[in-house]
């Protein structure tokens, strides 16, 4: 199996890299800080970060803040693994 | 292949950036702050001369309350003049280059940038209810070079540079007292305006 095979499947979308790059250097980040920091609609950043829900990559937590809503998300240590690993191969690749 | 590979790469790397420093300071803000610094000095300098007073003379100065409420205006002016560059050149960058401004990071930046400055704010306020005014200079340079060196962590890393500096500046300072406005005139102006030339290249 070549290094490129090994490339995670889960990380192929931009915006999933980005998310999962936000929450590598910043503990709870909430639902509209990365929805400007990525530069995305509501409805890309709901479905990517349900994706990597779903993989255990990040915890949604979900809380009202006075009547409002609030969405957060942290990586779990699964999903920050998973993500350094992903890493190496990227540098690898540009490597080799 | 290997093209979207570089750009995953780049794109990690800006994302972790954007998200933990705040980078929409621009060179030129701090630029502009040095040059209102530096005008605002002369000011003084040329109003104490109007006073009567030769600033280099080092004999003990006595101060009219007219001169005194002068001053303090003047300084007012100075600040708001640099604060309101530095916001100016902070949008324009922010939207240039698509950049959020009001996150985490800078909220964390403002903290730790206030935090230090609040103190020093204190200290010499005690320092001039004791009309012990000699120091107040060398304590403005030695707070905001801690100030500076406090925040570093959540926005350019070279700003820690400019903070050594005030605070090497402040401790010299405390062995010329009665030259408190020629370390201002370094310190808040010739410092600022370099390093804003430095960073402006830098990160163009």
């Amino acid at each position: 199996m070549g290094i490129i095979d090994k490339l995670n499947k889960d990380f192929e979308s931009r915006v999933r890299l980005g998310i999962m790059s936000i929450l590598m250097v910043n503990k709870w980040v909430d639902f509209t800080e990365m929805k400007n920091l990525l530069n995305i609609t509501d409805g890309n950043l709901a479905s990517h970060s349900s994706a990597l829900e779903k993989s255990e990559y990040i915890e949604v937590k979900k809380e009202f803040v006075g009547k409002k809503p609030k969405t957060s998300y942290q990586v779990t240590p699964r999903g920050r693994a998973a993500f350094k690993e992903h890493l190496s191969y990227l540098e690898k690749l540009m490597k080799s | 292949m290997n093209q979207k590979h570089q750009e995953d790469l780049a794109h990690i790397r800006s994302m972790m950036e954007r998200s933990s420093r705040f980078i929409s300071l621009s060179g030129l803000s701090g630029v502009f702050a040095g040059l209102s610094a530096l005008i605002g000095g002369l000011y003084v300098y040329q109003l104490f001369k109007a006073n009567g007073l030769e600033y280099f003379d080092g004999e003990h100065k006595l101060y009219s309350a007219n001169l005194v409420s002068h001053l303090f205006i003047t300084a007012v002016i100075v600040l708001i003049c640099a604060f309101t560059f530095g916001l100016l050149f902070t949008i324009r960058k922010s939207k240039k280059y698509d950049l959020p401004i009001w996150t985490s990071a800078t909220k964390k930046m403002l903290f730790n940038l206030a935090v230090p400055l609040l103190a020093g704010g204190i200290f010499c306020l005690a320092l001039l209810y004791h009309e012990i005014y000699g120091l107040v200079a060398p304590a403005t340079l030695i707070f905001y070079g801690l100030a500076l060196i406090n925040a570093e962590k959540y926005t350019f890393s070279d700003i820690k540079y400019l903070g050594f500096c005030e605070l090497v500046l402040g401790f010299i300072s405390l062995f010329y007292i009665g030259y408190g406005l020629v370390f201002w005139i370094i310190g808040f102006g010739i410092l600022h305006i370099l390093y804003g030339l430095i960073m402006f290249k830098k990160y163009k």
